[in-house]
């Protein structure tokens, strides 16, 4: 199963590392990573694959928000399927 | 691969473009729990809602979390109570409607409906003491929702029930006076009712609909208005194509989440349901669509032909993005429910005679819409008529969702909070149409050829 993260908020040290620190203790896949500056707004957006995950799906989603809630950001984590029935025929 | 820009569309419709899912419905039909006895028939009843939605909301709840998309409400409609308490020795059927209550209150959705009678041609004996005791159902519930089907373009009005529904409406309101006539926002009249519906307060599980299903209504408006306010100048052509794209979208994003329920919970998938359902909040306003294409407020002059095509353009941008598509389908008008139509009455730019012709292009009808305590049932039941005869005529579901509220006369507010909102009390004719409801009877049905 893949999942995309994304990370939206103000710009700030360590959100890349802090986030991916849940992602490896989690052993959580990074496939895909990419990150800009979008209308003054830090934007991250991760495709991560989630077969091989130690923990249920809602607990990751409850850290990765819980590590957002610190830095100031929000981070969402959504299965990949919304984006590619949204966007692909 | 993923795509940025598309990643961030979708999650600036949800973010910013109040972007949801309105409802995932599960329709249950109550066909084998008829029985003799009445408490044994409720006690059937509630077992099977509890039994088969045990697991509903949950499940809602979880797929809202994996894809991040919020999933408002979770409901149930069930087959016409009228066909399943016929069978019993039971007169008062507001213990039906406290048993659906209960199992409504056990599963954990916010409102279940069914509590309905379908009598376009005539009343049995079930929908008589149905209909009649809607009044005390729906004061002494709090999630049943019931709804009337008076007409069909195959059967033409059913005049009696017509004026049945005004008096019973007024009934309602008196019934549940010391909550702002809350019992008249959880009662639909219809014309050509759909079987598959999941919006409430007119959800059933039609008599030809499977043993259990999954229907899902989708809504955004935010996201539709946003879009046509991003396209100052453009002509109508382009209008429409960008809300065909942005439907088909918002319809694919419903379908998924149709098909994920369906899957885990083992039931069907029924329909989508390609309606645009206001909510009172910000930036969530139909009204604001029609204003975004030039208007400068909703209920002025060329207020029908944005109206007409905003629905067309739903529809077809709906349908392909779904396998199965079906409900009420069309743009909802809900007066209380939308920021837009609330601000366009206070303006006193629409009226009740607008909303008429409005519904002539969109589903569904007159809905959620005060008018003075006062108003006569006869009145009321005129109201109705003149809107059940669009839809039979147009062989199209129209319906009427009306509030006489109580003690109140035009320009007061009544607020109900919630969902469902707040409505400005709009003025009715002061002139009677008495003698024309007393004759009662039917109105034949129309003829569907030599059309002009």
């Amino acid at each position: 199963m893949k999942a995309v993260i994304t990370v939206l908020g103000c710009d700030r040290v360590g959100i890349i590392a802090t986030i991916t620190r849940v992602l490896a203790d989690t052993n959580v896949n990074i496939l895909d990573i990419s990150q800009t500056i979008m209308q003054n707004i830090f934007t991250m957006i991760m495709l991560v694959d989630l077969s091989k995950m130690n923990v249920e799906f809602s607990a990751l989603s409850d850290m990765l928000n819980k590590k957002g809630e610190e830095l100031g950001v929000e981070v969402r984590l959504q299965r990949e399927e919304i984006f590619t029935s949204m966007h692909r025929i | 691969m993923f795509n940025r820009n598309e990643i961030i569309e979708t999650i600036q419709m949800i973010r910013q473009e109040n972007l949801d899912i309105r409802t995932i419905t599960m329709g249950i039909s109550l066909r084998d729990c008829a029985c003799e006895s009445g408490a044994r028939s409720r006690q059937r009843i509630y077992d099977k809602i509890s039994r088969y939605a045990e697991k509903l909301v949950k499940t809602g709840e979880d797929i809202e979390r994996d894809f991040g998309i919020p999933i408002i409400n979770k409901r149930i409609s069930v087959t016409p109570i009228a066909l399943v308490a016929e069978s019993s020795d039971e007169k008062d059927y507001t213990l039906f409607a406290k048993a659906l209550d209960d199992a409504a209150k056990n599963v954990g959705v916010n409102l279940i409906g069914g509590f309905s009678a379908l009598v376009h041609k005539g009343y049995t004996k079930g929908d008589r003491l149905l209909v009649e005791s809607i009044p005390e159902a729906l004061a002494i519930t709090e999630r049943v929702c019931s709804s009337v089907n008076v007409a069909t373009t195959k059967a033409g009005i059913n005049m009696d029930a017509v004026a049945d529904m005004g008096r019973i409406i007024k009934a309602c309101a008196e019934r549940t006076k010391d909550k702002g006539a809350f019992g008249c926002a959880k009662l639909v009249v219809f014309s050509n009712v759909p079987e598959d519906n999941p919006f409430m307060a007119g959800a059933f599980h039609g008599i030809g609909e499977p043993e259990c299903v999954i229907n899902v209504g989708v809504s955004g408006p935010g996201v539709v208005a946003n879009a046509v306010r991003s396209l100052k100048g453009a002509d109508f052509g382009t209008i429409a194509e960008v809300i065909k794209k942005t439907a088909f979208k918002i319809t694919r994003m419903g379908q998924l989440v149709a098909q994920e329920a369906s899957s885990r919970l083992k039931v069907p998938f029924g329909i989508v349901d390609l309606s645009l359902a206001p909510t009172p909040a910000i930036g969530d306003s139909v009204a604001h669509i029609l204003e975004g294409m030039g208007l400068e407020c909703c209920g002025t002059h060329g207020t029908t032909a944005a109206l007409a095509l905003l629905n067309d353009a739903v529809k077809k941008g709906g349908v392909m993005a779904s396998s199965y598509v079906g409900g009420l389908s069309g743009a909802f008008i809900p007066v209380s429910e939308d920021a837009g139509m609330i601000n366009a009455v206070n303006q006193k730019a629409l009226s009740l005679e607008k909303l008429e012709a409005m519904t002539c292009v969109c589903s569904v009808g007159l809905d959620m819409i005060a008018i003075p305590g006062d108003t006569p049932a006869s009145t009321i039941s005129a109201i109705i008529a003149d809107e059940i005869a669009i839809g039979v005529v147009n062989q199209k579901t129209t319906a009427v969702r009306i509030i006489p509220a109580p003690g109140m006369k035009e320009g007061d507010i009544l607020e109900f909070g919630g969902l469902f909102g707040s409505a400005p009390v709009m003025s009715v004719s002061p002139f009677s149409s008495e003698e024309f409801i007393k004759r009662g009877g039917r109105i034949p049905a129309p003829l569907q050829s030599l059309k002009n």
